[in-house]
């Protein structure tokens, strides 16, 4: 399970409030605002920011539970936030949020250590949903990052260098593959006839298998889709 | 000649009832006498060299007939059948292939082999009686000739028509422009040389022609840089101007799509329905805009199944999200498969009453899978009467047909997926 930390009591998060204190890191400032007030009481809102320097400097003042990462971002993108947040607070949790439809982006910012990523045309009871879910350990797949691991796994045709890591397993395949379908969790379990809990086991060991895979699979991957 | 009445027509080259490059023709025309008078006086003229070249600079600096004029028949000229297979290879001189400034079409339809063959025969025939009789050949006009073909040739590159034929694209045909060039610098040389050691001026001439040489060297490497700086300059402002071509494309795709549309979101601010189904339009042509790569435009299912998706999206109004896994290559069940997809969407945005609907289609090597799934309100399966056509006939019906196999899950207020399943015949994967 290793990196999957598993509350019992969902409504304490690290801080120790009753709901999650989030960064919102976005460079427009009009989606920030948008954000900040679907969300309403389902999270604090503890801090923004609109650019890579500003958003280590917030995210290291407010030390939040989650931050609501983009993945474009002037500055070096969502991804070098990832790398220099999580070096020094491996424990603060990324939800990636993009509006973006390259797949490389999604699986970039992933694959730097976001445990989930949702785009933007998600409404903002979903969103509060998945913030709550992240920041309390889960990793959150939308249906299109499902199919974005799907094909990332799909395509690599060679043998892998470390078959228990870099391969899905058969019912990781299907989790994702219901995922993609737009399956709910709840849903995934009931079709499987597993817990709720073995989905969200699955997920996380797929988002860690994404992340630890080598990257030599994946930059040939999307070398063969003209993605780089 | 019909023309004559209103007066001598301008010289043009003809277009119709030519052999060669028309010139013999129009200037009969523009004189008003019978082609066959101009043709056999550039015959005779031609046998010593001088009817060539005149033809080849009349070819030259008069323009061909305008296309308009290319429907009157073809003039007094004896109604000899044409022959309108030839493409004129293989009577091919230098002059003509030198002369070839009009495209195959009018070439083909203007031109009159029989009797090209029977003119080449009597030159022939007339250049041997000249050649036995030691007459009037002199070799100073063939090498006028030979450096009037290859100024020809060279000449020809500057025609645009041509050009543009030469030019286009493949390494072949590169390749072969370069050959031409050379052979016209060629002729070129062999033609002044020639002319200048036939009038015994070539030792004269040598000291010149080194002192030119040398000339033209120092000139050279003096404006070399120049000229070199010239060619950079001039690539640098193409770059730039491609640049701001993009951008203006750019700025014209967002005037056109994005401005209008949030003009028209403004206006009709007071219907949600309309406002959403306006953004989600612009939002998706946006999309395919930014991040799709226009090769696989419509032969795969990958973008065939999104823009079933966009259609009926954009035909009701429910938000349709597709995800596709892999992708190959659409044949005729696959086809089949898309138009129930297609179906089963229609279904839910008409009938299930939902927010939004899940696509998901997968692409393995053996076969091809799609999934359309709504949270609407579900419905009986059984409960269908059994002339509705909607699902039994286009969704089931057609996939069984083409030898795939549909699915329906339902139940009232659960929802409803449809699963097709179509085995793939092509085995790309």
């Amino acid at each position: 399970m290793g990196r999957v930390r598993h509350v019992d009591d969902n409504s304490t998060f690290a801080s120790g409030d009753a709901v999650p204190r989030v960064v919102i890191v976005d460079d427009h400032r009009l989606f920030r605002s948008g954000v900040r007030g679907e969300l309403g009481d389902a999270v604090e809102v503890v801090g923004e920011a609109g650019d890579v320097d500003s958003a280590v400097r917030v995210i290291g003042e407010q030390r939040p539970d989650l931050v609501l990462l983009d993945v474009h971002l002037p500055g070096g993108g969502g991804v070098e936030v990832l790398r220099r947040v999580l070096g020094s607070h491996p424990e603060i949790r990324f939800l990636a949020l993009s509006v973006s439809d390259a797949a490389e982006d999604v699986i970039g910012v992933v694959r730097g250590g976001a445990r989930g990523y949702v785009t933007k045309t998600i409404s903002g009871k979903e969103l509060a949903n998945a913030i709550v879910r992240v920041a309390d350990g889960d990793a959150v797949f939308s249906p299109r990052l499902a199919g974005f691991v799907l094909d990332a796994f799909a395509a690599t045709d060679a043998p892998p260098m470390d078959p228990e890591l870099d391969r899905l397993t058969q019912r990781e395949r299907e989790v994702l593959r219901l995922i993609a379908r737009g399956y709910a969790y709840k849903e995934v379990a009931k079709e499987l006839f597993i817990s709720v809990k073995t989905v969200e086991t699955h997920v996380s060991s797929v988002l860690r298998k994404l992340q630890l895979s080598n990257r030599h699979e994946l930059s040939r991957w999307a070398t063969a889709r003209k993605l780089v | 000649m019909t023309e004559t009445a209103t007066g001598t027509p301008r010289l043009y080259r003809a277009r119709s009832g030519r052999l060669l490059g028309g010139v013999a023709a129009g200037l009969a025309r523009h004189l008003g006498i019978d082609p066959v008078v101009t043709r056999l006086a550039f015959l005779a003229l031609g046998i010593g060299g001088l009817g060539i070249a005149v033809y080849l600079v009349l070819l030259f600096f008069v323009p061909l007939e305008p296309e308009t004029a290319t429907d009157t028949p073809a003039d007094g000229a004896a109604p000899t059948p044409a022959a309108p297979a030839g493409t004129g290879a293989d009577t091919a001189t230098a002059g003509e292939s030198a002369g070839r400034a009009e495209h195959e079409r009018s070439r083909q339809r203007g031109r009159d082999i029989s009797q090209l063959l029977a003119y080449l025969a009597l030159a022939g025939g007339l250049g041997v009686l000249f050649l036995i009789f030691g007459g009037v050949f002199d070799p100073l006009l063939w090498f006028l000739v030979f450096g009037a073909l290859g100024g020809a040739i060279l000449w020809q590159q500057a025609n645009p028509a041509v050009r543009d034929e030469w030019m286009s694209a493949t390494v072949l045909q590169s390749r072969k422009s370069w050959v031409r060039s050379g052979l016209g610098v060629l002729l070129i040389v062999i033609g002044v040389i020639g002319f200048l050691g036939f009038q015994q001026q070539l030792q004269d001439a040598r000291a010149g022609l080194t002192f030119a040489a040398a000339m033209i060297a120092g000139i050279s490497l003096v404006a070399a840089p120049w000229i070199i700086g010239l060619v950079r300059e001039r690539d640098r402002e193409r770059r730039e101007r491609i640049r701001n071509q993009e951008r203006a494309e750019l700025a014209a795709h967002i005037h056109d799509s994005v401005l209008h549309t949030l003009t028209l979101i403004q206006r009709r601010s007071d219907d949600p329905r309309e406002v959403q189904r306006l953004a989600r339009v612009q939002e998706r042509a946006l999309r395919s805009w930014l991040y799709q790569r226009p090769a696989d435009a419509e032969t795969t299912v990958k973008p065939a199944l999104e823009r079933v998706a966009a259609e009926v999206e954009e035909a009701h109004g429910v938000p349709i999200e597709v995800v596709c896994v892999g992708d190959g290559p659409i044949d005729d069940n696959i086809q089949a498969a898309l138009r129930a997809a297609r179906e089963a969407m229609v279904n839910a945005s008409k009938y299930a009453g939902a927010d939004s609907i899940s696509v998901f289609g997968e692409v393995d090597p053996r076969e091809v899978l799609i999934f359309v799934r709504d949270r609407g309100t579900g419905f009986d399966l059984d409960g269908i009467p059994e002339d509705r056509m909607g699902v039994r006939g286009s969704i089931v019906g057609r996939m069984e047909r083409h030898g795939g196999s549909a699915r329906i899950r339902t139940a009232p207020g659960e929802g409803t997926e449809v699963q097709l399943r179509m085995p793939r015949t092509t085995e790309s994967a």
